[in-house]
């Protein structure tokens, strides 16, 4: 609160100020006291960690919520003291949830303008209208796009401009989004970014919610931190950096150190001759040594998913070599990988690395249960054994092992994604975007098991289109374009403007 | 009130309690109603009846957890049977030995697993949908049944079959000693082994299941595959009750088989499940409609009376989950 004196006070009245909102959740102050003011045009980012607060107040702007007496809520002139979703919509508050809530079957139109149809009289669908109402929201974000068209035809980047157009379709006045860029690729950030723009010039507010810092510096004007529900500061973005928001937002000081070492004559665990696979990868040579890690990054598509999932035997090799402990492997499948020593963390932890509604105890055993078994039997008890003793190495908060993975926060979600492959007894562990979708204060936990484990001599392969976590985090860096080996940085011997130069260029 | 409910859930487990529950609701309402239903004779009848239902109801099991389904139990149950039966003729009919019995025995139980794995290998490799590929199967396993027996009825079977379906060992009848071995095996098979393990996991996510280097394939085979042979029990069962094999028989028991499964807590999409809760489960829809036969309703309206009970308990569990969240909530 102190933090605002900067505002402007002589400047344009806000669209949307908030005053005192409080909000409970079973004993548990989500909200307390918070004001919040987003100024017309304006570009605003409400950063905070999960768990801060963020999404209880977008959900008590948009009236999904109600807070709890005192509050405030002056839009567009009007006070009110609680909102319902119906005058948030019909006002102009619209909101771009993080799944999108699109429907992916139905066409580009009729996702587009089932909204502005939907609910209206005559009850009868007319198609050439929605194609109407598509194709004006559409140009009005300056994009082309056949319509017609099922969604699912889409990449993710485009779904995102489709929930974009559909808020447009009411007169919207001011947008939320929830982690817009979570899933994009840099290029489609940038794509995004310019959308964001340009609703901003055209008079629209926009309230920004991302992980990524360096993307909030670049489009925000403001930015609003929370902090375990309390209102910590307004700041314009001109005066922050990258790691003063993670100070500000998780109270704690981060330095970012290289954490880059020379590594002479370690033994090799892993050497890629000549790999390729048709069409994802080609000619990729390295080694990567005991206790060493080498990092990978790129633009998505590079195919660093591919050379991972194929050292991991999930994918075949059409020439090339994999040379494991001083032998040539052939991998037909992931379990021959898994039990020769290789673990692979996948980038997609919500499909593809832990089954969200099962326990955190199967997570955590699925892929070694050879090391729980007692003859033909699996042993409930060896089960609870491997599971406390992970939890307790690697600093994971959880209830009861019994509880669904699907109740952890997404950093200790990963911590368990981590101890299933350590269980494993691996001696490479290929890390995809191990941060993706972990607050900023937890990543900093997952890179130091991360440096532990490669301390005890573990070879690590980390993967991330984050340039910073490679560069702070690996020894030596490849860089990968359009599947071939651009070029390798020595984090000790480069700066991380350079690399970023390399890989955005 | 909500104490007790609590301590009984954490004491069975909270899969059991609605089972349980209902339970405790059938025998306390049938033995207001008729004072006949306490007795021996009824527990009698359930002994015997259930055990055809329950084999059944284990074979679809299996499948539903890993979010799939077989619809070809009863027909597979069928020509298992026949199997059992051609057996027996091929060695002299009602003059055949237990050698005999014995081996039509093994092979209807190859014939049950051989439709279960044909229905696994399919789903499995063409990733089709598995109430596709049973129905099919079921398709074809009737129409070839139909087939071979001409639409009608085989019979004429050794003595010594008799009391497979109508003795009993120590007052408890053979057919559901049989159940009991079974609904054991199946409880092992799933709490205990791998296998069990990996079938749960498959229902919740199969790529993630795949990712963490296990062969879904395998197991998707192998969960058909006993889904296959234990309707090949439940034909050699049903062989021995009716004394004769006719392709059709059962046929009614398909779908309450799905249904004893969700009644008994199992998930359908898959995922969750016990074989515990299926089973009083199961005890609970026999003595419902032995109860409703007792006090002179009609059997058809038993039938009725199940879908109800269904429809209930889905509106139930609905309420239950809406007042844990309002309790959480506030």
């Amino acid at each position: 609160m102190s933090a605002d004196a900067s505002l402007n006070v002589s400047g344009p009245a806000p669209v949307l100020s908030l005053r005192n909102i409080s909000k409970t959740f079973g004993g548990v102050k989500a909200l307390d006291k918070v004001d919040f003011e987003v100024l017309p045009g304006e570009v605003h980012c409400l950063a905070g960690e999960n768990g801060s607060g963020k999404s209880t107040l977008i959900k008590i702007i948009t009236g999904v919520y109600q807070p709890e007496p005192g509050a405030e809520i002056i839009y567009d002139g009007r006070t009110y003291t609680q909102m319902s979703p119906v005058i948030a919509q019909a006002e102009g508050i619209q909101v771009i949830w993080q799944d999108l809530a699109l429907f992916p079957e139905m066409t580009v139109a009729e996702n587009i303008a089932f909204q502005s149809v939907l609910g209206r009289r005559p009850r009868l669908v007319s198609y050439s209208k929605m194609r109407k109402i598509a194709l004006e929201a559409l140009s009005r974000l300056g994009v082309e796009m056949d319509v017609d068209k099922p969604l699912r035809d889409f990449p993710i980047a485009q779904r995102q401009i489709v929930a974009i157009a559909r808020a447009l379709t009411g007169e919207a006045k001011l947008v939320f989004m929830d982690e817009p860029t979570a899933s994009l690729t840099q290029s489609e950030t940038d794509y995004l970014l310019d959308i964001v723009r340009m609703l901003s010039d055209a008079g629209v507010a926009v309230v920004f919610v991302s992980h990524r810092l360096a993307e909030v510096l670049e489009i925000s004007h403001r930015l609003t931190v929370l902090r375990d529900g309390k209102l910590e500061g307004v700041y314009p973005t001109t005066d922050l950096t990258q790691s003063r928001i993670t100070e500000l937002m998780t109270g704690k000081s981060f330095d970012n150190v290289v954490r880059a070492t020379p590594k002479p004559d370690v033994k090799p665990v892993i050497e890629l001759r000549n790999l390729s696979r048709a069409g994802e990868f080609s000619d990729i040579s390295f080694t990567v040594g005991q206790g060493e890690t080498v990092g990978i990054t790129g633009l998505l598509g590079a195919g660093r998913t591919e050379l991972a999932e194929t050292l991991f035997g999930m994918r075949k090799p059409s020439s090339g070599e994999i040379v494991l402990d001083g032998a040539s492997v052939k991998f037909s499948n992931n379990r021959e990988a898994i039990d020769a020593g290789v673990a692979y963390l996948s980038e997609d932890r919500l499909s593809l690395g832990l089954l969200q509604p099962q326990s955190i105890a199967d997570n955590l055993v699925i892929a070694s249960l050879d090391g729980i078994r007692d003859g033909v039997f699996l042993s409930e008890r060896r089960k609870n054994e491997v599971v406390s003793e992970w939890c307790r190495d690697l600093g994971v908060k959880i209830g009861l092992p019994e509880d669904a993975i699907s109740t952890l926060s997404g950093g200790n979600q990963q911590k368990v994604a981590i101890a299933k492959w350590l269980a494993t007894n691996p001696k490479l562990l290929i890390l995809d975007a191990p941060t993706v979708g972990v607050d900023v204060g937890a990543r900093k936990g997952i890179f130091d098991i991360v440096a532990k484990l490669a301390e005890s001599g573990l070879a690590i392969i980390l993967i991330s289109d984050e340039v910073p976590e490679v560069y702070f985090n690996a020894d030596r860096v490849l860089h990968m374009v359009n599947g071939r080996a651009a070029g390798w940085f020595s984090p000790n011997e480069c700066t991380l403007q350079e690399i970023e130069a390399a890989v955005y260029a | 009130m909500s104490t007790a409910i609590k301590r009984l859930r954490s004491f069975v487990g909270p899969e059991m309690t609605g089972p349980l529950a209902a339970l405790v609701a059938v025998l306390v309402i049938f033995s207001i109603a008729s004072p006949r239903f306490l007795s021996s004779a009824t527990f009698g009848s359930v002994a015997f009846q259930l055990p055809e239902l329950g084999l059944l109801c284990l074979a679809m099991l299996l499948p539903v957890l890993t979010g799939g389904l077989n619809l070809a139990v009863t027909f597979t149950a069928n020509i298992s049977g026949l199997t059992l039966a051609w057996t027996m003729f091929y060695f002299g009919g009602a003059d055949a030995g237990p050698e005999a019995f014995a081996l039509g025995c093994v092979l209807a139980l190859a014939v049950g697993a051989l439709s279960g794995l044909i229905i696994g290998v399919v789903v499995a490799y063409t990733k089709a949908h598995p109430i596709l590929v049973s129905l099919s199967m079921m398709i074809f396993v009737r129409g070839l049944g139909e087939f071979l027996t001409r639409g009608g009825d085989i019979s004429g079977f050794p003595d010594f079959v008799q009391p497979l379906g109508h003795g009993s060992i120590i007052g408890i009848p053979i057919p559901l000693l049989v159940l009991c071995a079974g609904v054991a095996v199946w409880h092992i098979v799933l709490q205990k082994t791998k296998l069990g393990f990996n079938t749960y996991m498959i229902g919740s996510n199969i790529e993630a299941v795949r990712y963490s280097g296990i062969n879904t394939r395998r197991v998707v085979m192998l969960v058909y595959t006993l889904s296959g042979a234990m309707c090949a029990v439940a034909g050699i069962i049903m062989l021995s009750r009716f004394n004769s094999v006719r392709v059709g028989h059962g046929e009614s028991y398909l779908l309450i088989t799905v249904l004893a499964c969700f009644l008994g807590g199992v998930n359908p999409f898959g995922g969750f499940g016990k074989v515990l809760p299926v089973f009083v489960a199961l005890i609970v829809l026999q003595l419902l409609s032995s109860g409703l036969n007792l006090i002179g309703a009609n059997q058809h309206l038993a039938t009725a009376v199940w879908g109800i009970l269904l429809l209930g308990v889905m509106v139930l569990r609905w309420v239950a989950t809406h007042f844990t969240f309002l309790s959480h909530k506030k």
